[in-house]
């Protein structure tokens, strides 16, 4: 089973469903030289986001630790431990504050 | 956002308010409260091409906040209210007989109450030079938008004329554009208004050590420009700066030439002059915020006292009594990485007024309270340390609870400071930037029954400004819970309602090995079976890893379900830095080492182009890895006989030595070989937090062993130990446990102090902070591993065997196989592709990381939104 991305139109092959351990982010590049952050919760829904920290500009998001509040998964940022909705890439705490988010499927 | 039909007919009151920035805007939202934009027609001139922002956070743009998240108007605030704004259209004159105003865009706007808002504008001294390109100020959005595209095509050097709050505020952004930058102040000192002499020499210290170069005592005379931009400036003292782009911050002035011309008094020194109701010479008029000269015979540039004269001004149109007399001028700096706040009568302007100063130049803090004639605090100066800001800024004007002394000496120096929030009375004000008093906090929690800082903030408004007292309100909110009889939650984080001692226990006694199965057996209900959070993961993972031999879980921090745990270093075994990069310290025990392993160092750094530095535990780190580079690095530095230093780990850094006996005229003990005996031993012992050490050969101290979590001091006769000291920005001298103690004696007291504090500490707890919090303090500590008054000892003691005892070196471990070492890459789809955002600059020989490719480089897509809004 691989892992995907969907960019415009196609889907992008990642990597191996066995490469995405639980709660342990990875980052992938993507053709147009953007970066992702793909992570894994342990009822292993996959989750992508944009890798880049829009608080430190450093593109270290998958590296983050993985956690919920609400229900809903976020990833803590490991530089200032900023929160963002795994889903909707919304900041939880600053709320004027987004990361794009891709739709990622295991097929 | 007009309505093209004003719901409110032609003989209905109307205000026109004239400038909509933060002080109009609140202006705004206290009419709205009050009910008035019901019965009144509100029109307010926008004279920037944007509604009201946050200027206050403005700096904040350069660290990634869009001009649309510093926005402070909610167009459906104004649409709800039927507010006519008009973005872009500045009043251009007002006519009093008529009761008119005129914008530019040719509008005429009738009004009853007219309100101005204007604020101010920079002030450029008349230096010849001063209009050429590449010359700006600091205060709009589109300010800031200039200076960013200046910057990265035009300009390496810039430099900042004044040294005040915004001046530094700004030196700091440019710094942070990668420009090269120079503070020119022409009074002796930085922050002049703010902090006295002691303190300004303290903030030169900070701010030169973060790479500025200050001029203090010069001014500027003339700005050179060559073929048209700027290329340097001449300075009072016959110096020459070469620069590419210069930020007048000079100080303001308000901005009151749309009064002056409609005939209304201003001052003599500028400022439309108001009196207590913040009404000018005509009843039909008010102003205010930055462009109003108060009764007080003051100009405030600061927002607080703006948004008091917008709540007077409200508040009198509404028929109610109201007035602003004048204001406090407290302060604290935005700039990341310092600390400087002044409040009150900072400078001692009071008659028969006294100092209580405490300064130490080596960590750059300096205090000082003034105090006056009856004991009652007056005002002060932090810099270095402002962490008492929050509590001394309310007590201005009374009696302090513990004497002035015990106010500014650090913690553990002298008597503990027992002074929190709790002494303060009721009418403190703790929130400044929103007038609210301590009693109104209170009423949050018992009246209006708030449980948590985010219901107060938004109940009372307190905290969301500066937000220089939220760590205050926080601790209010608690006690005020407290004596409610809410029991307030102990539990380490919304996961666990247990304590990290009381998870340690649990871990222990069970022999539980995996964090889902104690989130799912001990967890909250509502967290059982969920991700857990990033506060108790780490946790969690720090106490299975402390205790891994024990309880026969895998000692290699990244095995299976452990990997998921670790915090931001620990995740690949090195110190994760600003650019993304990391950092290498391989293990010199003691500081110890011999030509030929510094000459591998040499010979990897080199060949990997890493940054060098000697830090302060005596050793070596390495800046500038990349993911990919860590397995290849720690290849040959094993290789050649290295260790990991765990310099990434909340666990043992160093044992720092002095040379001691074999070599130093006066030592009396071997402190090299101690050093290194201990180093070996508690290396990879994972705790709460960081663990230092040192070992000096005698009382001489050279290793400052007092400083450090457990420090050793030879004697004639054998060891002292010491424990509980810190440097840092707390710092606080070790205690003595116990003295001349054989090294057995030595080593086994260390071993139950560190696995005691392992056991109890909370999380992110140095001993430091463990021994003053934990009841009975220092004797408790010594009873129980001295005297073994709990019987724990044999326990304590055994635990530290099977950590002993099962020692691996992980970098050793990750480089031997190859499952492991498939994780270091930057790509997962390109385990070959170096991070392309990871880049570097050069900087005297070596490198530093590139950081406007951080800023700048990678958020184009932003800007441009930016710009064209
Ligand atoms: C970088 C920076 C950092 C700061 N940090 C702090 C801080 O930490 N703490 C603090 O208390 N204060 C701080 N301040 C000061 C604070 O921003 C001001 O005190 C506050 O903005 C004053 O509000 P105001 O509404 O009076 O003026 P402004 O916010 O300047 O608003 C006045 C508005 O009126 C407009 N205007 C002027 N003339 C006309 C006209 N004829 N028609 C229509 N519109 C007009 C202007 O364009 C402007 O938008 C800082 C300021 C800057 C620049
Ligand atoms: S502490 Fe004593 S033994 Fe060690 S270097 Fe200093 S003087 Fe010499
Ligand atoms: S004092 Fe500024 S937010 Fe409270």
């Amino acid at each position: 089973m691989s892992v995907q991305l969907r960019l415009k139109d196609d889907w992008f092959e990642v990597c191996d469903r066995a490469q995405l351990q639980p709660g342990r982010g990875i980052a992938a590049l993507l053709p147009d030289g953007r970066q992702a952050a793909l992570f894994i919760d342990r009822e292993g829904r996959a989750y992508a986001i944009d890798n880049r920290d829009p608080f430190t500009g450093a593109a270290v998001l998958s590296r983050g630790l993985l956690g919920a509040a609400g229900g809903r998964t976020f990833v803590a940022s490991p530089l200032l431990k900023q929160r963002f909705d795994l889903e909707t890439g919304r900041c939880l705490d600053d709320d004027s504050v987004t990361v794009e988010t891709h739709t990622v499927r295991l097929a | 956002m007009p309505t093209d039909t004003p719901r409110h007919s032609a003989h209905d009151n109307t205000i026109v308010l004239v400038g909509h920035g933060m002080v109009g805007q609140r202006f705004l939202e206290a009419i709205a409260a009050r009910g008035l934009t019901a019965t009144h027609r509100v029109v307010v001139l926008c004279e920037e091409p944007r509604p009201a922002y946050d200027r206050v956070q403005l700096t904040s743009y350069f660290s990634g906040r869009t001009p649309d998240e510093l926005s402070l108007t909610d167009p459906e605030f104004i649409e709800q209210h039927g507010i006519e704004l008009y973005v872009g259209d500045p009043a251009e004159s007002v006519d009093r007989e008529a009761k008119t105003v005129t914008a530019r865009s040719g509008q005429t706007f009738a009004y009853d109450t007219l309100v101005l808002a204007t604020g101010s504008f920079p002030f450029v001294p008349p230096v010849p030079g001063k209009d050429i390109t590449g010359c700006f100020v600091y205060r709009t959005i589109e300010d800031l938008l200039a200076i960013e595209e200046y910057a990265k095509t035009y300009a390496k050097t810039g430099a900042v004329v004044g040294g005040g709050l915004l001046g530094l505020e700004a030196a700091g952004a440019l710094r942070g554009l990668g420009l090269d930058t120079h503070v020119v102040e022409f009074a002796p000192r930085l922050m002049p208004v703010q902090v006295d002499e002691g303190g300004g020499a303290a903030l030169l210290r900070t701010i030169t050590g973060m790479g500025l170069t200050v001029h203090t005592g010069v001014g500027t005379q003339e700005i050179i420009g060559t073929q048209g931009a700027v290329s340097g400036m001449k300075l009072s003292d016959g110096q020459e700066l070469a620069t590419d782009l210069v930020v007048f911050s000079a100080g303001v002035r308000p901005r009151d030439q749309l009064a002056r011309d409609c005939g209304l008094t201003v001052g003599e020194r500028g400022g439309i002059t108001v009196d207590e109701q913040c009404r000018t010479s005509d009843p039909a008029v008010y102003a205010i915020g930055e462009c109003a000269l108060a009764s007080d015979g003051r100009v405030y540039g600061l927002v607080a006292p703006g948004y008091e004269m917008a709540e007077t001004v409200a508040g009198s149109i509404a028929a109610e009594e109201s007035s602003f007399t004048g204001a406090d001028l407290s302060t604290k700096l935005k700039l990341l990485g310092v600390d400087v706040a002044s409040f009150g009568d900072a400078h001692g302007a009071t008659p028969d007024c006294l100092d209580v100063v405490y300064s130490d130049s080596r960590s750059g803090t300096y205090k000082k309270l003034v105090i006056g004639a009856g004991g009652e605090l007056l005002g002060g100066v932090l810099v270095g340390d402002a962490e008492a800001y929050g509590v001394l800024r309310p007590l201005t004007g009374s009696v302090p609870p513990v004497s002035p002394e015990q106010l500014v000496l650090p913690a553990g120096a002298g008597a503990p400071v027992a002074i929190g929030p709790s002494s303060l009375p009721d009418s403190a004000v703790i929130c400044s930037c929103h007038n609210v008093t301590k009693g109104t906090i209170r009423g949050a929690v018992t009246e209006h029954s708030c449980t948590t800082v985010p219901e107060v903030k938004k109940c009372t408004k307190a905290g969301t400004g500066c937000g220089s007292c939220v760590k205050v309100l926080g601790q209010l909110v608690n006690d005020e819970l407290e004596a409610s009889g809410v029991e307030v939650d102990k539990g380490l984080c919304g996961c666990f309602g247990q304590t990290r001692q009381e998870l340690y226990e649990i871990v222990h006694t069970l022999r539980i090995t995996s964090y889902r199965q104690l989130l799912d057996t001990h967890g909250r209900e509502a967290a059982r079976g969920t991700e857990g959070c990033e506060t108790c993961k780490p946790t969690v993972g720090s106490i299975i890893a402390s205790l891994a031999p024990t309880i026969g879980a895998d000692g290699y921090v990244l095995e299976g379900e452990q990997a998921a745990l670790q915090d931001t270093n620990d995740h690949f075994l090195a110190n994760l830095q600003k650019n993304g990069s990391y950092s290498v310290v391989p293990r010199i025990p003691g500081g110890e080492i011999t030509p030929d392993k510094l000459i591998v160092i040499g010979e990897v750094a080199r060949d990997f182009g890493l940054y060098t530095k000697i830090t302060g535990g005596q050793r070596i780190d390495m800046f500038g890895a990349r993911v990919e580079q860590l397995p290849l690095i720690w290849t040959r530095l094993v290789d050649a006989g290295f260790e990991s230093g765990h310099a990434y780990g909340k666990s043992l850094r160093t044992v720092k030595s002095c040379v001691g006996q074999t070599w130093c005229r006066y030592g009396v003990q071997d402190s090299v070989r101690m050093a290194i005996d201990l180093e070996l031993r508690y290396r990879g012992l994972r705790s709460p937090h960081k663990l230092k050490s040192a070992v000096s050969g005698c009382a001489r101290e050279c290793a400052e062993a007092q400083s450090k979590d457990f420090g050793v001091i030879a004697t004639s006769s054998g060891w002292n130990l010491y424990v509980g000291g810190n440097g840092g920005a707390t710092p606080r001298h070790a205690d003595l446990l116990a003295q001349d103690l054989s090294d057995a004696e030595l080593v086994r007291l260390i071993d139950r102090f560190l696995m005691f504090y392992i056991r109890t500490a909370d999380r992110l707890e140095r001993t430091s902070t463990w021994l003053e919090r934990i009841e009975g303090s220092l004797d408790h500590v010594r009873d129980v591993v001295v005297h073994d008054s709990l019987g724990l000892c044999d326990e304590l003691e055994a635990l530290m065997a099977d950590h002993v005892a099962h020692y691996r070196d992980e970098w050793s471990e990750t480089i031997n196989d190859p499952e492991r070492l498939a994780r270091f890459v930057s790509f997962v789809n390109a385990p070959d592709v170096p991070d392309p955002t990871v880049s570097f600059v050069p900087e005297r020989d070596q490198i530093k990381p590139d950081l406007p490719l951080l800023t700048i480089g990678s958020r184009p897509r932003d800007l441009e939104g930016a710009a064209s809004r």
